[in-house]
């Protein structure tokens, strides 16, 4: 939730208390709550509130969508540095192998150890984009409920979600090839 | 004009959300079919986006849910 919360507030403490005031607010509703919509999404629907009132209280609002397509702007589309060849006949195809990671266990079940360096990598990115990977491959929403709830583009989405799968899949890279950064 | 193992590291969410015209879509899956670096590759992103999906902290079960949300509203009375 603070991962969310982030998106609309950028600092880390400010996003801590608006955790905090949205579970007060979600205990004192619960009388609202219909179960209409899932729980954890109602909470979210609050969270969302909370946010966007601490936000315009607090800063010099700077839209989502601004700060969204300063994140997705640039040319920047996870092609690795170095992975490529840059010219003669084979430009723009791999010059590096690429492992089939067979060092995973079988039921990909995510170890201790690769959780926390995927939750390093998720925090590490930019706000919008820590946001966009939580919402959609975390909590496994849809590309139209991400739109409307941080206000963004479907264009816009979808490179903010790239770039932040290309870092997460780097991450992963880096844990099964067991290299030192 | 083909696609190069480049181009396909750049189209792999635009694949994997159905966001490719027919076109493009077909050139996309030319390439990967007889690419098996690329193949690879759109098998790693298939797999880190259901590894990011496991950080995924599990609901409570439905029935303990319930359970809770009672004894909240019971609380909330007795404030």
């Amino acid at each position: 939730m603070t991962r969310v919360a982030m998106a609309f507030v950028s600092r880390r403490a400010v996003a801590d208390e608006v955790v905090q005031e949205t579970w007060l607010n979600v205990v004192r509703s619960l009388d609202a709550f219909e179960g209409r919509s899932s729980l954890r999404t109602w909470i979210y629907t609050i969270l969302g509130n909370c946010a966007r009132r601490r936000a315009e209280q607090e800063q010099r609002v700077v839209p989502l969508s601004e700060i969204a397509a300063d994140e997705a702007s640039g040319d920047e589309l996870g092609v690795m540095q170095g992975r490529f060849f840059e010219s003669g006949r084979w430009v723009g195809m791999w010059s590096t192998a690429v492992s089939r990671w067979e060092e995973l266990p079988e039921d990909r079940v995510v170890s201790s150890e690769l959780r926390t360096a995927l939750l390093e990598a998720i925090d590490g990115l930019p706000r919008m984009q820590r946001a966009v990977i939580t919402l959609r491959d975390v909590e496994g929403w849809s590309a139209d409920e991400v739109c409307a709830y941080l206000g963004l583009g479907d264009g816009n989405q979808r490179i903010l979600l790239h770039r932040a799968r290309a870092a997460a899949r780097s991450a992963i890279e880096r844990y099964v090839e067991g290299g030192t950064e | 004009m083909m696609l190069t193992c480049a181009d396909i590291v750049k189209l792999v969410t635009d694949y994997l959300e159905g966001e490719l015209t027919p076109a493009e879509r077909s050139r996309f899956e030319g390439h990967v079919a007889i690419c098996p670096p690329c193949r690879g590759y759109l098998d790693q992103m298939r797999t880190t986006v259901e590894l990011v999906g496991d950080l995924r902290e599990e609901d409570v079960p439905p029935d303990m849910e319930e359970h809770l949300l009672v004894a909240f509203r019971d609380w909330r009375r007795d404030e």
